[in-house]
């Protein structure tokens, strides 16, 4: 009975020695040298897997960012500069300041602009209900409802507001990631530089159907007329497909375009409830602002 | 009795309009007529704005190998050629045609004869159907004439028409077959003659034994030409279920019918080609039926294209109080209507109108893994699987590996499914995904 014990045990304690040696040898033949800069790399990067830099998670970004002979093209839209100065600091390099990138929903076709034209009671999925016809209202190109870009959002920066049926965006919470711009079908959501003091002006609207029709399916579409092109002192706006779009790099807030769109599907966001405000005001309100999402007209 | 072997469900049938005679619809004061009613590029207008048009006459030309012609299916002045709403809200170019009077093009033979004397040489024939607009009037629409012409190297050994109709409440195909069966079978002649002398059988579900009857009757004069009687099992109307059903032959996946030697054509189809040689008709009205529960006027009109919705259903009595859901087609592959004045088409086969309690949906609840949408996959595919596959997303490979491109969208699966889980719904999108990359890496 002994000896079974104890035979067992030597035969095993070969077997391992065995073992352990030929895989020592094998682990020396088959090492991976990985470069140790990308665990360095990793631990600044915030860890959300996001997908907004365009790799396949942060672990990728990172691989990527050491092979870089310039980090300069690449950005990581949710750690933001910091996070970028702190990556450069690793890999010895000078990081590029990048402007921060904020998602905005463009379509104004609330329950009360946009009336219903059908109901639609299949499985609530944008990209499904956008595969199967145009929606349940007169407009094809607004907002579908049901919240695809809710669900693929990682940070909790968008939600649907039951009252006016489409989705809001915290400005605060969003990173720019672009994940909801990706799985909106009807490529509503645009990401843009979130201004300064956070302010934007921007045309709520995706409609290009000619005036009258977009006008019947919504009220506060684009009718295309291109007045606010005309007013605009800074050439920002172009008219496409009657469709007036800002350019963020140009606009210089000025909302001239604001007051003259006859349908009001220009807003300025984060702008003071009163025009005009002189320099005092400004000072002040910028706090309690931030948390206003879209102050319309 | 023969059916396909694997899958398929038992809905309800009912063939509420089947014994309403079909009856030929006055033309609306005006007709939008679409130029995308087959499958593959839309038609390029040939008309314009004050044009005087007869019936019968193209209005539209084929922008592609796989597109088709398309005609007036009125005489009047044309009105407009605008993009116009179709059944889904979706803009598609339409030439709108006021109607003046019904005065048809002069060559085509508007008397009741039946022709039986094919005279027509094989190309003549290919040619005629491609210039009539024939396109596959089970609600597929694929070009007749490109089916009609194999690749080079391919025999047709049978050619199948199809008059199973088994979706329930649609009659438009059991009401050709009773009241113009000889018409049925001259065209499947023709066809056969295309094919080069194959073996025909026209397939009829058992539940419609009026139009067995009469369809074995005018097959008496034809030989090769033979009528089969199917079981009655949802899809058996679907091409690759009824060669399995009647060849015992399965379509290769990713295959067209022709790999397994047959033709598969809808009866409707048939009988557009018996008219569009024999009576030098093009396309320009076809059979539908009006039905529903609601409904107390079920009919089967014989409806011009690009006739309005709306106006169909008025000629049926108008707009019952308690409908709730319009569907262009069957219950279980129809579409739902988001826009009643969008026009009748080459496909419409049915205007079925359903009340708010027959088209209530259950919530969802999780998948119990009772296997029971695999049980009535008629392709044997695993929804459930896709299902998971879809939702989860980015899984493209996986779901090309598990063959979602296969899927005939049937809807046996939601029919079936105890978790009312939306199966279709989720696959057929991430199916059509599939599809474009498959297309893609063809490209390359």
């Amino acid at each position: 009975m002994d000896s079974t014990i104890l035979v067992t045990v030597a035969i095993l304690t070969i077997v391992g020695i065995v073992v352990a040696v030929v895989l020592y040898f094998v682990a020396q033949k088959f090492k991976v040298e990985e470069d140790e800069r990308i665990d360095l790399v990793e631990a600044c990067l915030p860890g959300a897997n996001c997908g907004g830099c365009g790799s396949a998670g942060c672990r990728d970004f990172a691989q990527r960012l050491v092979a870089a002979p310039e980090i300069g093209s690449l950005f990581c839209p949710v750690g933001g500069n910091d996070v970028m100065q702190k990556v450069a600091k690793v890999l010895g390099q000078e990081a590029v300041a990048q402007k921060k990138m904020v998602a905005v929903v463009r379509c104004n076709g609330t329950c009360e602009n946009r009336p219903k034209t059908n109901d639609y009671d299949g499985y609530a999925s944008c990209k499904v209900k956008a595969a199967l016809y145009s929606g349940d209202t007169g407009c094809r190109f607004g907002c579908l409802g049901c919240g695809d870009c809710v669900a693929a959002c990682k940070f909790g920066a968008i939600s649907m507001n039951p009252d006016t049926g489409l989705p809001e965006v915290d400005d605060e919470k969003c990173t720019g990631c672009g994940a909801c711009a990706a799985a909106c079908p009807r490529t509503l959501i645009e990401l843009r530089t979130s201004g300064p003091k956070n302010r934007r002006v921007v045309v709520l609207c995706r409609n290009m159907e000619k005036g009258a029709v977009a006008r019947k399916a919504c009220k506060a579409a684009c009718i295309g007329c291109a007045k606010c092109q005309k007013v605009c002192p800074f050439e920002a706006i172009t008219v496409e497909n009657n469709l007036a779009y800002i350019d963020f790099n140009v606009c210089k807030l000025c909302t001239k375009c604001v007051s003259e769109c006859p349908t009001g599907a220009i807003h300025k966001i984060n702008f003071p409830e009163k025009p005009a405000a002189p320099a005092a005001a400004p000072a002040a309100a910028p706090q309690a602002e931030v948390k206003a999402k879209e102050v319309t007209v | 009795m023969i059916t396909f072997k694997i899958g398929g469900v038992h809905p309800h049938e009912n063939k509420l309009a089947k014994e309403s005679a079909i009856t030929p619809l006055a033309p609306p004061a005006k007709v939008a007529i679409s130029m995308a009613q087959h499958l593959g590029a839309p038609a390029v207008p040939k008309v314009a704005k004050g044009d005087k048009v007869l019936a019968g006459q193209v209005i539209g030309e084929p922008a592609g190998f796989i597109s088709g012609f398309v005609h007036s299916s009125v005489s009047g002045t044309v009105a407009a050629v605008e993009p116009r709403a179709d059944i889904a809200g979706n803009m598609v170019p339409h030439v709108v045609i006021d109607v003046e009077g019904d005065e048809w093009d002069p060559s085509i033979d508007r008397s009741e004869a039946i022709v039986r004397d094919i005279t027509a040489t094989r190309e003549e024939i290919l040619a005629k159907i491609k210039e009539a607009g024939i396109v596959g009037m089970g609600g597929a629409t694929f070009p007749a004439h490109v089916k009609l012409n194999p690749p080079e190297g391919k025999k047709a050994e049978f050619l199948l028409i199809n008059g199973a109709e088994c979706e329930p409440y649609v009659t438009s195909d059991d009401r050709l077959m009773r009241e113009k069966p000889e018409g049925i079978v001259i065209g499947a002649a023709i066809m056969a003659k295309v094919l080069g002398g194959c073996k025909c059988f026209i397939c009829i579900e058992e539940n419609k034994p009026e139009a067995i009857a009469a369809m074995q009757k005018a097959c008496a004069g034809y030989p090769g030409i033979e009528v089969l009687t199917l079981k009655k099992k949802y899809p058996q109307g679907g091409e690759k279920q009824l060669i399995d059903a009647v060849t015992h032959r399965q379509v290769p996946s990713g295959a067209l019918p022709i790999e397994a030697g047959c033709v598969v054509q809808n009866v409707a189809t048939s009988y557009a080609v018996y008219e569009a040689i024999q009576k030098n008709k093009p396309l320009f009205e076809r059979v539908m039926t009006v039905t529903g529960q609601c409904l107390s006027d079920r009919r089967n009109f014989l409806v011009r294209l690009g006739t309005p919705l709306s106006y169909v259903l008025e000629a049926a009595g108008g707009v019952p109080e308690d409908a709730a859901k319009f569907i262009s087609g069957g219950p279980m592959m129809g579409k739902a209507i988001a826009n009643m004045e969008a026009t009748t088409q080459k496909g419409s086969s049915c205007l079925l109108l359903l009340t708010e309690e027959q088209t209530r949906r259950e919530p969802e609840s999780n998948c119990i893994r009772c296997g029971k949408c695999a049980d009535a996959c008629p392709m044997g595919l695993e929804p459930w699987l896709l299902n998971k596959l879809s939702r989860a997303g980015g899984q493209m490979e996986a779901l090309e590996e598990n063959k979602i491109f296969d899927c005939i969208e049937c809807g046996c699966c939601m029919y079936t499914c105890p978790a009312h889980i939306p199966l279709l719904d989720v696959i057929r999108v991430n199916k059509a995904e599939v599809m474009k990359l498959i297309r893609s890496r063809a490209k390359k």
